[in-house]
Protein backbone atom coordinates (compact mmCIF):
# COMPACT_ATOMS: atom_id res chain seq x y z
CA UNK A 1 0.00 0.00 0.00
CA UNK A 2 1.49 3.03 -1.10
CA UNK A 3 0.84 6.68 1.15
CA UNK A 4 -0.97 9.16 -0.53
CA UNK A 5 1.83 11.58 1.22
CA UNK A 6 5.12 9.39 -0.40
CA UNK A 7 3.26 9.37 -3.81
CA UNK A 8 3.09 13.94 -3.49
CA UNK A 9 6.73 14.08 -1.98
CA UNK A 10 7.93 11.48 -4.69
CA UNK A 11 6.47 13.94 -7.82
CA UNK A 12 8.28 17.06 -6.09
CA UNK A 13 11.08 15.69 -5.52
CA UNK A 14 11.51 13.98 -9.03
CA UNK A 15 9.72 16.76 -10.72
CA UNK A 16 12.40 19.50 -9.38
CA UNK A 17 15.40 17.52 -9.97
CA UNK A 18 14.32 17.22 -13.64
CA UNK A 19 13.54 21.17 -13.36
CA UNK A 20 16.99 21.72 -12.27
CA UNK A 21 18.38 19.70 -14.72
CA UNK A 22 16.05 21.12 -17.96
CA UNK A 23 15.31 25.04 -16.49
CA UNK A 24 16.64 27.66 -18.97
CA UNK A 25 18.41 29.69 -16.38
CA UNK A 26 20.73 28.12 -14.31
CA UNK A 27 19.46 29.88 -11.42
CA UNK A 28 16.27 28.55 -11.36
CA UNK A 29 17.85 24.92 -11.86
CA UNK A 30 19.84 25.97 -8.21
CA UNK A 31 16.62 26.56 -6.63
CA UNK A 32 14.95 23.65 -7.98
CA UNK A 33 18.04 21.44 -6.60
CA UNK A 34 17.22 23.03 -2.91
CA UNK A 35 13.52 22.27 -3.84
CA UNK A 36 14.45 18.51 -4.57
CA UNK A 37 16.82 18.31 -1.37
CA UNK A 38 14.08 19.06 0.54
CA UNK A 39 11.55 16.78 -0.77
CA UNK A 40 14.51 13.96 0.12
CA UNK A 41 14.65 15.79 3.44
CA UNK A 42 10.64 14.48 3.82
CA UNK A 43 11.38 11.30 2.74
CA UNK A 44 13.20 11.06 5.62
CA UNK A 45 11.26 12.36 8.06
CA UNK A 46 8.35 9.47 6.84
CA UNK A 47 11.01 7.11 7.32
CA UNK A 48 11.18 8.48 10.99
CA UNK A 49 14.76 9.49 10.31
CA UNK A 50 14.23 12.65 11.93
CA UNK A 51 18.06 13.78 12.99
CA UNK A 52 19.30 12.85 9.48
CA UNK A 53 16.25 14.87 7.80
CA UNK A 54 17.37 18.41 9.90
CA UNK A 55 21.20 17.19 9.27
CA UNK A 56 19.94 17.01 4.97
CA UNK A 57 18.18 20.60 5.39
CA UNK A 58 20.60 22.54 7.40
CA UNK A 59 23.81 20.85 4.68
CA UNK A 60 21.90 20.03 1.37
CA UNK A 61 19.12 23.65 1.51
CA UNK A 62 21.02 25.93 4.05
CA UNK A 63 24.68 25.44 2.85
CA UNK A 64 24.80 23.72 -0.97
CA UNK A 65 21.85 25.76 -2.63
CA UNK A 66 23.17 29.35 -1.04
CA UNK A 67 26.97 27.99 -2.25
CA UNK A 68 25.75 27.18 -5.72
CA UNK A 69 23.62 30.29 -5.74
CA UNK A 70 26.63 32.58 -5.06
CA UNK A 71 28.87 30.79 -7.77
CA UNK A 72 26.25 31.36 -10.38
CA UNK A 73 25.56 34.73 -9.67
CA UNK A 74 30.23 34.83 -9.72
CA UNK A 75 29.86 34.13 -13.08
CA UNK A 76 28.71 36.04 -15.69
CA UNK A 77 24.77 35.43 -16.77
CA UNK A 78 25.79 35.34 -20.60
CA UNK A 79 27.91 32.04 -20.11
CA UNK A 80 25.01 30.11 -18.04
CA UNK A 81 22.77 30.32 -21.45
CA UNK A 82 25.00 28.78 -23.82
CA UNK A 83 23.62 25.00 -24.60
CA UNK A 84 25.46 23.56 -26.59
CA UNK A 85 23.99 20.37 -26.41
CA UNK A 86 23.35 18.45 -29.61
CA UNK A 87 19.91 16.75 -30.34
CA UNK A 88 21.61 13.61 -31.03
CA UNK A 89 22.82 13.35 -27.38
CA UNK A 90 20.21 14.66 -25.83
CA UNK A 91 18.30 11.96 -27.59
CA UNK A 92 20.21 8.95 -26.81
CA UNK A 93 20.86 10.59 -22.66
CA UNK A 94 17.01 9.93 -22.71
CA UNK A 95 17.55 6.69 -24.20
CA UNK A 96 20.02 5.51 -22.26
CA UNK A 97 18.47 6.84 -19.19
CA UNK A 98 15.05 4.61 -19.73
CA UNK A 99 16.83 1.63 -20.69
CA UNK A 100 18.58 2.13 -17.35
CA UNK A 101 15.39 2.91 -15.13
CA UNK A 102 13.26 -0.06 -17.03
CA UNK A 103 16.30 -2.75 -16.35
CA UNK A 104 17.21 -1.93 -13.16
CA UNK A 105 13.59 -1.74 -11.81
CA UNK A 106 12.88 -4.81 -13.52
CA UNK A 107 15.71 -6.46 -11.68
CA UNK A 108 14.37 -5.03 -8.14
CA UNK A 109 10.88 -5.76 -8.98
CA UNK A 110 11.83 -9.17 -9.40
CA UNK A 111 13.56 -9.55 -6.71
CA UNK A 112 13.23 -10.15 -2.93
CA UNK A 113 13.03 -6.89 -2.10
CA UNK A 114 9.31 -7.15 -3.62
CA UNK A 115 8.08 -10.03 -1.65
CA UNK A 116 7.42 -8.77 1.75
CA UNK A 117 9.03 -10.98 3.77
CA UNK A 118 12.35 -8.52 3.55
CA UNK A 119 12.51 -6.36 6.12
CA UNK A 120 9.88 -4.83 8.36
CA UNK A 121 8.54 -1.85 7.37
CA UNK A 122 6.73 -1.90 11.18
CA UNK A 123 9.98 -2.32 12.83
CA UNK A 124 10.90 -0.03 15.57
CA UNK A 125 12.33 3.32 14.52
CA UNK A 126 15.65 3.93 15.61
CA UNK A 127 16.06 6.62 18.43
CA UNK A 128 18.78 9.45 17.41
CA UNK A 129 20.91 8.66 20.75
CA UNK A 130 21.53 5.13 18.89
CA UNK A 131 23.23 7.39 16.36
CA UNK A 132 25.28 9.42 18.93
CA UNK A 133 26.45 6.63 20.42
CA UNK A 134 27.86 4.53 17.89
CA UNK A 135 29.02 8.10 15.69
CA UNK A 136 31.14 8.18 19.37
CA UNK A 137 32.03 4.69 20.18
CA UNK A 138 33.02 2.45 16.75
CA UNK A 139 32.97 5.11 14.69
CA UNK A 140 34.68 7.85 16.09
CA UNK A 141 38.01 7.67 13.99
CA UNK A 142 35.68 7.99 11.05
CA UNK A 143 33.86 11.00 12.65
CA UNK A 144 37.11 12.82 13.40
CA UNK A 145 38.64 11.70 10.16
CA UNK A 146 35.44 13.05 8.49
CA UNK A 147 35.93 16.51 10.56
CA UNK A 148 39.47 17.00 8.99
CA UNK A 149 38.30 15.65 5.55
CA UNK A 150 35.76 18.56 5.55
CA UNK A 151 38.21 21.51 6.90
CA UNK A 152 40.79 20.35 4.81
CA UNK A 153 38.49 19.99 1.43
CA UNK A 154 36.64 23.71 2.37
CA UNK A 155 40.36 25.49 3.20
CA UNK A 156 41.56 24.04 -0.30
CA UNK A 157 38.07 25.18 -2.55
CA UNK A 158 39.21 28.86 -0.62
CA UNK A 159 42.93 28.21 -1.93
CA UNK A 160 41.57 26.94 -5.14
CA UNK A 161 39.22 30.38 -5.87
CA UNK A 162 41.63 32.69 -4.59
CA UNK A 163 42.69 35.79 -6.79
CA UNK A 164 46.09 35.35 -7.38
CA UNK A 165 47.15 38.84 -8.21
CA UNK A 166 50.57 37.95 -8.99
CA UNK A 167 49.68 35.43 -11.69
CA UNK A 168 47.39 37.69 -13.08
CA UNK A 169 49.60 40.39 -13.27
CA UNK A 170 52.23 38.43 -14.94
CA UNK A 171 49.98 37.33 -17.77
CA UNK A 172 49.15 40.62 -18.15
CA UNK B 1 3.69 2.91 5.92
CA UNK B 2 5.18 2.80 2.84
CA UNK B 3 6.96 -0.47 1.44
CA UNK B 4 10.97 -0.62 1.17
CA UNK B 5 10.75 -1.88 -2.80
CA UNK B 6 8.85 1.91 -3.63
CA UNK B 7 12.22 3.79 -2.07
CA UNK B 8 14.44 1.58 -3.96
CA UNK B 9 12.32 2.49 -7.80
CA UNK B 10 11.92 5.83 -6.21
CA UNK B 11 15.96 6.17 -6.38
CA UNK B 12 16.52 4.38 -9.29
CA UNK B 13 14.53 6.79 -11.11
CA UNK B 14 16.00 9.49 -9.25
CA UNK B 15 19.64 7.96 -10.49
CA UNK B 16 18.54 7.60 -14.26
CA UNK B 17 17.77 11.47 -14.09
CA UNK B 18 21.40 12.24 -12.70
CA UNK B 19 23.23 9.39 -15.29
CA UNK B 20 20.77 11.67 -17.87
CA UNK B 21 22.46 14.97 -16.55
CA UNK B 22 25.74 13.76 -16.50
CA UNK B 23 25.79 12.64 -20.35
CA UNK B 24 23.88 15.25 -21.62
CA UNK B 25 24.91 18.55 -20.08
CA UNK B 26 27.66 19.99 -21.08
CA UNK B 27 27.43 22.73 -18.50
CA UNK B 28 30.09 22.17 -15.27
CA UNK B 29 27.07 23.59 -13.06
CA UNK B 30 24.51 21.53 -14.05
CA UNK B 31 26.46 18.26 -14.01
CA UNK B 32 27.72 18.65 -10.27
CA UNK B 33 23.52 19.02 -10.05
CA UNK B 34 23.08 15.69 -11.41
CA UNK B 35 25.83 14.25 -8.80
CA UNK B 36 24.20 15.88 -6.33
CA UNK B 37 21.27 14.07 -7.49
CA UNK B 38 22.32 10.73 -7.41
CA UNK B 39 24.13 11.45 -4.15
CA UNK B 40 21.13 11.86 -3.08
CA UNK B 41 19.08 9.03 -4.46
CA UNK B 42 21.86 6.59 -2.86
CA UNK B 43 21.22 8.65 1.04
CA UNK B 44 17.68 7.58 0.69
CA UNK B 45 18.53 3.98 0.07
CA UNK B 46 20.54 3.95 2.91
CA UNK B 47 18.10 5.37 5.04
CA UNK B 48 14.99 3.27 3.93
CA UNK B 49 17.01 0.08 4.84
CA UNK B 50 18.38 1.28 7.63
CA UNK B 51 14.48 1.96 8.46
CA UNK B 52 13.49 -1.37 7.57
CA UNK B 53 15.84 -3.42 9.14
CA UNK B 54 16.16 -1.26 12.32
CA UNK B 55 19.86 -0.90 12.05
CA UNK B 56 21.33 2.42 13.30
CA UNK B 57 24.11 2.34 11.21
CA UNK B 58 22.24 2.91 8.04
CA UNK B 59 21.53 6.71 9.22
CA UNK B 60 25.26 7.26 10.80
CA UNK B 61 26.45 6.17 6.92
CA UNK B 62 24.17 8.97 5.57
CA UNK B 63 25.15 11.61 7.47
CA UNK B 64 28.46 10.79 6.63
CA UNK B 65 27.68 10.51 2.86
CA UNK B 66 26.06 14.19 3.60
CA UNK B 67 29.20 15.58 5.01
CA UNK B 68 31.06 14.40 2.33
CA UNK B 69 29.00 15.78 -0.41
CA UNK B 70 28.96 19.18 0.60
CA UNK B 71 33.21 19.25 0.70
CA UNK B 72 32.82 17.57 -2.93
CA UNK B 73 30.62 20.53 -3.69
CA UNK B 74 33.25 23.46 -2.35
CA UNK B 75 35.57 21.69 -4.09
CA UNK B 76 33.82 21.36 -7.41
CA UNK B 77 32.40 25.28 -6.79
CA UNK B 78 35.78 26.59 -6.60
CA UNK B 79 37.69 24.54 -9.08
CA UNK B 80 34.50 25.75 -11.91
CA UNK B 81 35.13 29.62 -10.43
CA UNK B 82 38.94 29.67 -11.13
CA UNK B 83 37.71 27.43 -14.41
CA UNK B 84 35.72 30.21 -15.56
CA UNK B 85 38.21 32.93 -14.56
CA UNK B 86 40.70 30.87 -16.80
CA UNK B 87 38.25 30.61 -19.77
CA UNK B 88 35.64 33.00 -19.44
CA UNK B 89 33.56 29.84 -19.80
CA UNK B 90 31.82 26.94 -17.92
CA UNK B 91 31.04 24.78 -20.82
CA UNK B 92 33.26 21.51 -20.50
CA UNK B 93 33.88 20.97 -23.83
CA UNK B 94 35.93 24.62 -23.72
CA UNK B 95 38.27 23.42 -21.07
CA UNK B 96 40.13 21.93 -23.74
CA UNK B 97 43.41 21.45 -21.35
CA UNK B 98 44.28 21.43 -17.90
CA UNK B 99 47.08 23.52 -17.75
CA UNK B 100 47.15 26.88 -16.07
Amino acid sequence: MVDPVFIGVAVLTVGSAIISLESRELIYGAIALAISMLGIAGFFLLLESPFVAMFQIAVYVGAVAVLVIFTVMLVRTQALFTTKEDKGRKSAGIVLMLIFMVSIGAIFIVSALNNHTFGNPKASAIDFTAIGQQMLTYYSPALITLALTLAGAVIGALALARREEEIEQKND
Amino acid sequence: MTELIYYVLLSVVLVAIGIYGLVVKRNAVRMLFALEIIANAANLNLIAFSRNLSNAQGQVFALFSIAIAAAEVAVGLGIIIIAYRLYKEIDVEEFKSMRG
